[in-house]
């Protein structure tokens, strides 16, 4: 008769249950992302729940589980590993959460062959470090040669691009991506570089500009064009100058009294206008509403005023311009002001912009995204993110390796020498390891069509020669030289890829329990 | 449920609603007492040691935990069952007194419930088995002193401790880099630790963790991270020698907390008023600016007119800080929490050497890190790991290995690991039994072979053959007459935990036997369960 020790709903799972349940519910998420892997991965539709049920079309592994509600315990530390590599390096978020699974598939392998999951652990660290510095001795670095390393740049680019819906214009925008990155100048910040989307037009209409788009209107009457703009970016009230004093209210008690506080609410807005104007500006932000009395005043000045700009708008403005955001004009002569050559209207597609150009800060530029639909423009947005954040970490690390799964079958290489040379149990845990490295060339070229057995054990014949550079070319559907066909990766993103699947693979299988509490009663909504 | 009668034979009732309540009774209850207790203690064994298995916990809400902790498993379980929940607390207290070997004590403690139930059983009676694990309890922690040594470590020697917390963290998930981490651990402490007073106040560390990264980043900031940025975002990045003033009131014209109105009847008031809220703003800044301080620190918002004075005339501004951490900032910087701007003065500003922001990744977290404070004596742990889980295993991890740190400063006698210090004392406390007459010689006897579950539980979690290795070592241990011989956990290939650099701090160990004696006598004294059926 022994009590219950949880509550009614709570599920306790033990030993072999508990370790199969997580190696079943991290596998599921596998098979679900495998097949958007590589250059010829399929994409997901993802529909919402919530009111609208808007669908999402993305081949990014990080998108894609950040909108899965999953329950599985095991499933959820897969997800969070993919968050963290988004947020971390930017790309790889699909590599690293099939590579973990192929750890796992191969582990509960091991486990069915009655090896403690702490030999399985053991070997796989040894394993980890061994490929780690492997790769890392196999290293290019370019730095030394801007030519080189642009190029070096440019294919990453490419190599991050192709699997991704931009794979069509791949060049076009991995030059756009490059030089957006080169901007920088190795700042590495990538607030500086705008991406705006606009429906319409085909994706090979996007353009990188070199200077500032803002997706707002200017005033009416007021010039439409200025040269050698002097810019006053604020974040004040432009409607009407509220008083802040807490408490403060009007009464009257006679109607002209009423038309003396509005003159007298008017005239303090004129006043505004005028401290404004005495900065000596011709062009004025905020990030507020403008009213129209206002903006009539600003419009007989003959100043340019841009209305609501949105927070980050406005913030970009001033680091690009080089000015500060002023909320009071008191003392004009020490208020920074942003500058640029030129303001002017542009027009893309039927929308127009205001666009600054040959802003202060060199390193800013805007992207601009045609495309046909918003699914198109989002996926083309997520798709540029990853590349540019790619090529930000390579700017900061310049060491790349080669891509089409010559890293894997490098590491698997020495990996299988290290479990020849590796005394006990441990030793299965490294040959494991290094057969879920060559899983991942496996599944690029099941999902490209090829026939992946026997380009795998091809490729593993080659990989047996020193110096051997060869990797899959899906295009071709054989096996192909690296170095000339310009598939390169960053080696920080690949080295974070392996050590977090390592990680995640660890942490999954150190389990050796799983309780799951009752879950939260909902309150009825009456 | 036995029923009393009165003299006229009507029943009488005693317990309200009694035929609602189920009730044990006698040894009944003790056996279900032991039992729910000994499936929580079954839980955790699993967790034990260098080789232990983690627990991955599924909270109400859907997150999802793994932890090695048995302070931390217990805690999520959500047990319901009461005599469980006695094991939560008797974890929890074990976490609260010493920190660590939080797991250690549940084990124990079931262990010690087995070999009582046996002995009831037997028809001895559970206060005369409560009595007898009070004695033996005795004898192991006097023979615990005895094999204790003292421990040298000093402000520039720093290496032993940093052994001792590594042990700590060889059984959590972190394990791969518990060498750094045992050295963070350690430092954090001594920076401040009373080393004269043998005191050491945790709440000058400051744990605080971030997602991404690697755990090889984690950092000791020797002043403190608070995870905001400037007010304004072109404010300057990095300030030397700053002069931080520490607010509490908001940059807001005054809100008096009474009722009250300002009627505008005329131009001229109209004016006035904004005459003066104007000058509020200027006021404020000008104060803060007139003190001398280079950063303000506040614990409320900051109107946009006072952000761009602030901005204007060169202040930089952190808003929103929390109040634990506006009181450790004013710790480290030695400045004082000032209420209001009336009150500000330059006596009451902090100080730190270099105040900056730092980015991270790729997504736009910022954290301002305060260093070089005045007073030094505020530190904070900054744990970057690759997803939450990890961070949050990694931040209870280095709780224990602070808590270890900081019981060998306040106590510097140590104990072996490895469970050498169970067997030890088991041989003891069985040397003892055969001189105590008396029905408690069983109880003291069941106590020796209850000291021997943690060993077992250590054998059996590192794949060893748990009754092969425990009894050879046990013999061992007599014939060397070396108590330092414990379970070779890492396969090392030696039983010797001194050579093993194994050790738990004195302490730790004396309150986990005095602790889980306590709980089980508690448990064993308990002999009538009575709980309300459920409600419908």
């Amino acid at each position: 008769m022994a009590d219950k020790l949880f509550k009614d709903d709570a599920v306790e799972e033990k030993g072999e249950r508990a370790r199969m349940a997580s190696f079943i519910g991290a596998l599921a998420i596998v098979d679900l992302l495998k097949t958007t892997l590589g250059p010829k991965g399929m994409d997901k539709i993802l529909q919402s729940t919530s009111r609208g049920h808007s669908v999402s079309v993305t081949n990014d592994g990080a998108t894609i589980l950040k909108s899965l509600h999953i329950d599985n315990p095991a499933a959820k530390v897969l997800v969070d590993i993919s968050k963290v590599q988004d947020d971390e390096v930017g790309d790889g978020t699909t590599s690293v959460v099939v590579l973990c699974g192929e750890l796992l598939r191969e582990a509960e392998k091991l486990v069915n062959l009655k090896i403690h999951p702490m030999t399985i652990i053991d070997g796989y660290r040894m394993a980890v470090e061994c490929a780690r510095s492997v790769l890392e001795k196999r290293t290019r670095d370019n730095r030394a040669d801007p030519e080189k390393f642009r190029q070096d740049l440019i294919n990453i680019a490419m190599t991050t691009l192709s699997s991704k819906i931009l794979s069509q214009e791949k060049e076009h925008f991995a030059n756009l991506a490059v030089n957006a990155v080169m901007r920088l100048k190795g700042s590495g910040n990538l607030e500086a570089i705008q991406i705006i989307k606009k429906a319409g037009g085909s994706l090979q209409d996007s353009f990188l500009d070199e200077g500032f788009i803002l997706d707002k209107k200017i005033g009416v009457g007021q010039p439409k064009s200025i040269q050698n703009a002097k810019i006053l970016v604020a974040n004040t009230a432009m409607d009407t100058d509220k008083v802040k004093i807490y408490g403060a209210r009007v009464r009257v008690d006679a109607m002209s009294k009423i038309a003396e506080i509005e003159a007298a609410e008017k005239d303090k807005m004129k006043q505004k206008v005028q401290k404004i104007l005495a900065h000596g500006i011709n062009c004025f932000v905020n990030r507020q509403l403008i009213y129209n009395f206002p903006e009539e005043l600003f419009a007989d000045a003959g100043i340019m005023a841009i209305e609501h700009a949105d927070f980050e708008g406005i913030e970009r403005l001033a680091l690009v311009t080089g000015g500060e955001i002023t909320s009071t004009f008191d003392n004009p002569e020490s208020v920074k002001l942003g500058h640029c050559d030129l303001i002017e209207e542009i027009m893309i597609g039927e929308d127009r912009l205001i666009r600054f150009s040959g802003v202060e800060m060199g390193e800013a530029c805007t992207i601009v995204l045609r495309g046909a639909s918003t699914h198109v423009l989002d996926e083309a947005e997520r798709s540029l993110h990853d590349a540019l954040c790619v090529l930000c970490q390579t700017v900061q690390d310049s060491r790349v390796v080669w891509g089409g799964g010559w890293p894997e079958l490098l590491m698997a290489r020495h990996v299988d020498e290290l479990a020849r040379k590796t005394p006990g149990k441990k030793s299965l845990a490294v040959e494991s390891f290094a057969a879920a490295l060559r899983a991942i060339p496996a599944i690029i070229a099941d999902n490209a069509g090829l026939d992946s057995a026997d380009l795998v054990s091809r490729l593993r014949a080659e990989h047996s020669k020193e110096d051997c550079m060869s990797g899959i070319d899906v295009l071709t559907g054989g096996v192909g030289d690296m170095e000339q066909l310009g598939i390169y990766e960053a080696f920080k993103v690949k080295q974070a890829v392996i050590l977090s699947a390592t990680e995640a693979a660890e942490m999954i299988l150190r389990v050796d329990e799983i309780i799951k509490c009752a879950p939260r009663k909902r309150e009825e909504r009456m | 449920m036995a029923l009393a009668f009165d003299e006229y034979g009507r029943p009488f009732i005693i317990l309200r609603e009694q035929e609602q309540k189920t009730r044990a009774k006698g040894l009944e209850a003790q056996k279900a007492n032991i039992m729910a207790a000994k499936s929580v203690a079954r839980i955790l064994r699993t967790s034990l040691g260098p080789k232990g298995m983690d627990k991955m916990l599924q909270s109400g809400d859907g997150d999802v935990t793994i932890s090695n902790d048995g302070a931390t498993i217990l805690e999520q379980m959500e047990v319901e069952n009461q005599i469980g929940k006695l094991m939560v607390e008797l974890s929890r207290s074990q976490d609260y007194e010493i920190g660590d070997g939080t797991t250690g004590v549940v084990v124990t403690a079931g262990a010690l419930l087995e070999q009582a139930e046996i002995l009831l059983e037997r028809g001895i009676h559970p206060i005369r088995v409560a009595e007898g694990y009070e004695q033996a309890a005795r004898i192991a922690v006097d023979h615990l002193s005895k094999i204790s040594h003292s421990f040298e470590f000093s402000s520039t020697n720093i290496q032993p401790l940093v052994q001792t917390c590594m042990t700590t963290l060889s059984s959590k998930i972190v394990n791969r880099c518990k060498a750094l981490l045992a050295e963070i651990a350690v430092k954090a402490v001594l920076a401040v630790a009373d080393l004269e007073r043998k005191d050491v106040n945790l709440d000058l560390i400051k744990v605080e963790g971030k997602v991404g990264g690697k755990l090889e980043d984690t950092e000791l900031v020797y002043g403190i991270v608070v995870d905001k940025d400037m007010s304004h975002p072109q404010m300057p990045k990095r300030i030397e020698d700053a002069k931080i003033a520490i607010l509490t009131c908001p940059f807001e014209p005054p809100k008096p907390k009474t009722k009250h109105k300002i009627d505008i009847d005329s131009t001229e008031k109209f004016e006035a008023l904004r005459e003066a809220e104007k000058k509020y703003f200027d006021e404020m800044v000008q104060k803060c600016k007139d003190v001398g301080a280079t950063l303000v620190i506040c614990q409320w918002g900051f109107d946009d007119e006072a952000n761009h004075l602030l901005m204007h005339r060169g202040l930089p501004a952190v808003r929103w800080v929390g109040g634990v951490e506006l009181e450790l900032i004013a710790i480290a910087t030695g400045g004082r929490i000032v209420p209001r701007f009336q009150e500000l003065t330059p006596e009451k500003l902090g100080r730190a050497g270099i105040v900056r922001e730092k980015s991270f990744g790729t997504t736009k977290d910022r954290m301002l890190y305060i260093e070089q404070c005045a007073n030094s004596r505020a530190v904070t742990i900054f744990i970057r790991g690759a997803s939450k889980m990890m961070v949050e295993e990694t931040k209870r991890s280095i709780h224990d290995a602070l808590c270890v740190a900081r019981n060998l400063i306040r106590d510097n006698s140590i104990v072996y690991g490895g469970g050498s210090a169970e067997i030890a004392c088991s041989i003891a406390v069985e040397a003892a039994a055969d001189r105590i007459p008396g029905v408690e010689q069983y109880a003291v006897r069941a106590f020796a072979d209850a000291l021997d579950g943690v060993p077992m539980a250590l054998a059996e979690n590192s794949g060893l053959q748990p009754i092969d290795t425990l009894t050879a070592v046990k013999a061992q241990q007599i014939k060397e007459k070396n108590p330092h011989l414990g379970i070779d956990c890492n396969d090392v290939k030696t039983n010797d935990m001194k050579e093993q650099n194994v050790f738990e701090t004195l302490i730790g160990k004396k309150q986990q036997i005095l602790l889980a004696t306590q709980v089980v006598k508690m448990i064993l004294k308990i002999d009538d369960v009575i709980t309300p059926s459920q409600y419908i």
